[in-house]
C-alpha cells in the first residue's frame, strides 16, 4: 500500500515527534521559549498585559490627558483655592485653571475645565493626580525594580561564584535583611534619609531598595548551582574553559532569566508598597502627583467618606488596577515556572 | 534533631549582631545632638552645646567603642550610669513624650490582642479555602478561590482598610476604627477595673463587663477584616500548590485504589502531608502579625505598636522608630528560631537537609 505525501505529512510529525522550531525559540533557548510562549498565551496574562499596556500609554500621553500649568514642574498637582473641604467630581475649575485638555471641548462642547474626579483637602485636583501619578508608579517602580535586580543578580553570583566562606557572610548578611518587616524596614531607613535628601521620591525609592534586593540575590544563587552541574558545563571545564568566562558566559545567561522574568513582575508590588510609605506620610512633598499620598489626604476624612467617596475610589482604583496588572501575568508565570503544575490533570 | 537545634541556635548570635549593627548603622545617620535622645528626654536645643554633648557620651569615641556602649550602657564624662539596649533604654520618644520602652509596654499588648484574634479566621479559613481549591482543581470553587486570591493579593492594605471603613463605619456605622469607645475607655480606667493581662478582650472578660468586651471587639471587627483577607491569598495559594502535589503522590493512589472513602483520602491520608509546608507560612504569619500591622493599624487607628512606628516616623522621630524597629528584630528573631525548630519537629526531611 502506497501512502500518499498528504498522509505522511499529518501523521509523520506526530510519530517521530518533528517539531519546527523559530528563530525565537533558538534563541531563547526550550526553557526561556516556554515560558515566553507561556505567558503570551494566558488569557489572564493577556488581559494583564492589556492593563499594563493602558497604564503605559496614559503615562506616555499624560501632558495631554491632563495638561499641566507649568511644562517645568509638571509632577505638582494644580490646586484650586485653598479651602478644606473636598469638593464633589464635576464643580467648575475657578481659580488658576490649568489649561483645557484637547478632548474636552469635542466630547463636552464646553469651555470650562472641572475637576473630573473632585479635589481632595487643600483642593488638589484628584484626577491631575490620577494621571500624572501614573508616570510616578511607572517610573519608580521600574526604577526600584532595576536597582533592586542589579544588586540582588551581583551578591548572588558572588555568592554562588566563590561559595565557601563568601557564600556564608552573603547569606547570613541577606538573613539578618530579611529579620525586619519590609515595610517597617523600608520606612525607618526612609524616616532617618528623609531630613538628608528633603520630601523627594529619593528617599523611599532608596529604602525600597535596600530592602528588596534579598529575594533576588537567593534566587540566583539557587539557579546558578543547579545550572552549574549541568553537563554542559561540565564538557566547557573539561575543554579548558577559564572559570570567569564559565561564570559570565555559560552559567549567568542560562541562570539569569527567570530572576528577571521574577523581577520584572515585581514592578507592581513596589509601587504598592511606596505607594504605601507615602500614605504613612513618608516621602515626597505634599501636592506631589503620587497615588499614595492622594490616598493619605483620605485619612483626615474617615467620618465623612460617605460624602468623600472620591477621594478614596479613584487613586484607590488607579493603584488596585495597576498592581492587578503585574499580578495577573506574574500569576500566569507561577504557573509556567513551576515544573509540578506543568502537565496537571484537567 | 539535637543538631538541628544546634545548627539553628549557632544563628542566633549572627542574627542579633547583625541586626543590632543594622539599626546602630542607621542611628549613625544622626547628629549627635539627636542621637542624645537615647539618653535623655529634653535634647539640647542650643548649637554651643554640640560640642558638650560628643564630649558627654562619648560620641568621638571609636565606632566598636561606641557600638558597645549602646549595647551595654556606660558611665558618662560627669559619672552618671546610661543605661543600653540590654538594660532596656531604646531612647526617649520625642513624639510619645516618654521613654521608647514605656511606650512599648503601652502599646503592644494591644498589637498582641489583635494578632490573636486575627490568627484564627486568616488560618481556619485560609486553609480550608486552600484545601477546597485543590480537591476541586480546575473545577468552578478553584477558578473562583484563584481571582479571589488575585483580587486579594492586589488590594493594597490601605486602600482595602479605607473602603470598608467607607462602608461599615462612613455608611453603616457599624465598626467604628480606634480600640474602644470613650465610656469604656472610662470603664478601663476606673479604680474597681484591675488590669490582669492588659490585653483588653481578656480582661474585660476577667472583670465580667462583656459590655467592655463586645466594644473592644467591636473596634477590632475590621481590622481583622482586613489582615484576613490580605493574608488568605497567600494562605490559600501555597495550601491549594501543596495540596495539589501531594493528591499526585502514589500512595494517595494507593489508598484510592484500596478502595478508602474519598472523604478519607483527602482528611486522612493527603491533607497531614499536605500542611506541612503550610505550618512554616502559618508560622511566620502569626510572627508577622506579632511584629505590628505598620498599615492596618494607622488606616484603624487602632493604638498597636506599628501605629506607633508610623507617627513616629512621619513625624520624622527617628530615636523612637529605630527603638521600635530594635523591639520587633528581636522579637522576629526569636518567634522565627521558635518557629524553625517546630518545623524540624514536624517534618524530619527538614532537620536532615
Amino acid at each position: 500500500m502506497t501512502v500518499s505525501q498528504k498522509q505522511m505529512d499529518e501523521v509523520l510529525p506526530e510519530t517521530i515527534a518533528v517539531r519546527k522550531i523559530g528563530r525565537l525559540e533558538r534563541f531563547l533557548g526550550p526553557d526561556n521559549y516556554r515560558i515566553i510562549k507561556g505567558l503570551l498565551t494566558t488569557p489572564a496574562s493577556i488581559a494583564g498585559f492589556i492593563l499594563i499596556a493602558l497604564f503605559v500609554l496614559t503615562a506616555i500621553f499624560a501632558p495631554y490627558i491632563a495638561p499641566p500649568i507649568s511644562k517645568r514642574d509638571p509632577y505638582k498637582i494644580p490646586r484650586d483655592g485653598f479651602s478644606p473641604d473636598p469638593k464633589p467630581l464635576g464643580t467648575e475649575w475657578k481659580r488658576n485653571p490649568p489649561p483645557l485638555p484637547f478632548w474636552w471641548k469635542p466630547i463636552m462642547k464646553s469651555d470650562t475645565w472641572v475637576h473630573l474626579m473632585g479635589t481632595a483637602a487643600g483642593q488638589w485636583d484628584i484626577f491631575y493626580g490620577v494621571i500624572w501619578g501614573t508616570r510616578t508608579a511607572l517610573w519608580t517602580g521600574i526604577l526600584i525594580t532595576a536597582a533592586t535586580v542589579i544588586i540582588g543578580v551581583l551578591v548572588g553570583s558572588v555568592s554562588a561564584y566563590y561559595g565557601g566562606l563568601v557564600d556564608n557572610i552573603l547569606m547570613r548578611i541577606v538573613d539578618v535583611f530579611l529579620t525586619l518587616p519590609f515595610i517597617l524596614a523600608a520606612l525607618i531607613l526612609a524616616a532617618v534619609l528623609t531630613p538628608k535628601l528633603g520630601r523627594t521620591v529619593l528617599p523611599a525609592v532608596i529604602a525600597l531598595v535596600t530592602f528588596g534586593w534579598m529575594g533576588y540575590s537567593r534566587l540566583v544563587r539557587g539557579d546558578i548551582l543547579s545550572v552549574r552541574e549541568r553537563d554542559y558545563i561540565l564538557a566547557a571545564r573539561v575543554i579548558g574553559v577559564k572559570d570567569r568566562r564559565i561564570l559570565l558566559k555559560h552559567i549567568l545567561p542560562n541562570a539569569i532569566f527567570p530572576t528577571l522574568v521574577v523581577a520584572s513582575l515585581d514592578v507592581g508590588g513596589y509601587v504598592l508598597s511606596f505607594a504605601a510609605l507615602s500614605f504613612l506620610g513618608i516621602g515626597t512633598e505634599i501636592g506631589y502627583a503620587d497615588w499614595g499620598q492622594l490616598l493619605s489626604f483620605a485619612r483626615a476624612w474617615i467620618t465623612n467618606l460617605s460624602t468623600y467617596w472620591y477621594i478614596v475610589v479613584f487613586p484607590g482604583m488607579a493603584l488596585v488596577l495597576f498592581v492587578l496588572g503585574w499580578n495577573l501575568v506574574g500569576d500566569a508565570l507561577r504557573d509556567v515556572l513551576d515544573p509540578k503544575m506543568r502537565g496537571a490533570r484537567k | 534533631m539535637t543538631a538541628y537545634i544546634i545548627r539553628r541556635l549557632l544563628l542566633l548570635p549572627v542574627l542579633l549582631f547583625g541586626v543590632t549593627m543594622l539599626i546602630f548603622g542607621m542611628l549613625q545617620f544622626l547628629s549627635p545632638v539627636e542621637r542624645s535622645a537615647l539618653y535623655v528626654r529634653d535634647i539640647p536645643k542650643n548649637e554651643n552645646v554640640i560640642e558638650g554633648v560628643i564630649k558627654r557620651y562619648g560620641f568621638d569615641k571609636p565606632i566598636y567603642v561606641q557600638y558597645w556602649r549602646w549595647l551595654a550602657g556606660f558611665k558618662d564624662r560627669d559619672g552618671t550610669y546610661r543605661p543600653g539596649i540590654l538594660q532596656g533604654n531604646f531612647g526617649y520618644s520625642r513624639t510619645g513624650n516618654q521613654p521608647v520602652i514605656d511606650l512599648i509596654k503601652q502599646r503592644f499588648p494591644n498589637t498582641l490582642d489583635l494578632a490573636l484574634w486575627s490568627v484564627v479566621p486568616i488560618i481556619a479559613i485560609g486553609l480550608w479555602l486552600g484545601v477546597q481549591a485543590a480537591v476541586h482543581h480546575n473545577g468552578w470553587f478553584d477558578q473562583a478561590a484563584r481571582i479571589f486570591s488575585i483580587i486579594g493579593s492586589s488590594f493594597p492594605t490601605f486602600v482595602f482598610g479605607l473602603l470598608v471603613l467607607m462602608i461599615f463605619y462612613a455608611n453603616l456605622r457599624w465598626f467604628p476604627p480606634g480600640r474602644v469607645s470613650d465610656w469604656a475607655n472610662q470603664v478601663l480606667r476606673s479604680a474597681d477595673y484591675h488590669s490582669y493581662t492588659s490585653l483588653v478582650t481578656i480582661d474585660s472578660l476577667l472583670n465580667g463587663r462583656l459590655d467592655v468586651f463586645l466594644d473592644a471587639l467591636r473596634h477590632m471587627i475590621l481590622p481583622i477584616l482586613t489582615l484576613s483577607y490580605i493574608n488568605w491569598a497567600t494562605f490559600l495559594r501555597v495550601t491549594r500548590s501543596s495540596m495539589l502535589e501531594t493528591l499526585r503522590q502514589e500512595y494517595v493512589t494507593t489508598a484510592r485504589a484500596k478502595g478508602v472513602k474519598e472523604k478519607d483520602v483527602i482528611n486522612k491520608h493527603a491533607r497531614p502531608n499536605a500542611l506541612i509546608p503550610v505550618t512554616t507560612l502559618a508560622g511566620f504569619q502569626v510572627v508577622g502579625l506579632l511584629g505590628g500591622v505598620v498599615i492596618t493599624e494607622t488606616v484603624f487607628t487602632y493604638p498597636g505598636i506599628g501605629s506607633a512606628a508610623a507617627a513616629a516616623a512621619s513625624a520624622l522621630d527617628v530615636v523612637t522608630v529605630l527603638g521600635f524597629a530594635l523591639f520587633n528584630g528581636l522579637v522576629l528573631i526569636l518567634a522565627n528560631l521558635v518557629v524553625d525548630v517546630l518545623y524540624g519537629l514536624i517534618d524530619p526531611r527538614v532537620r536532615l537537609a
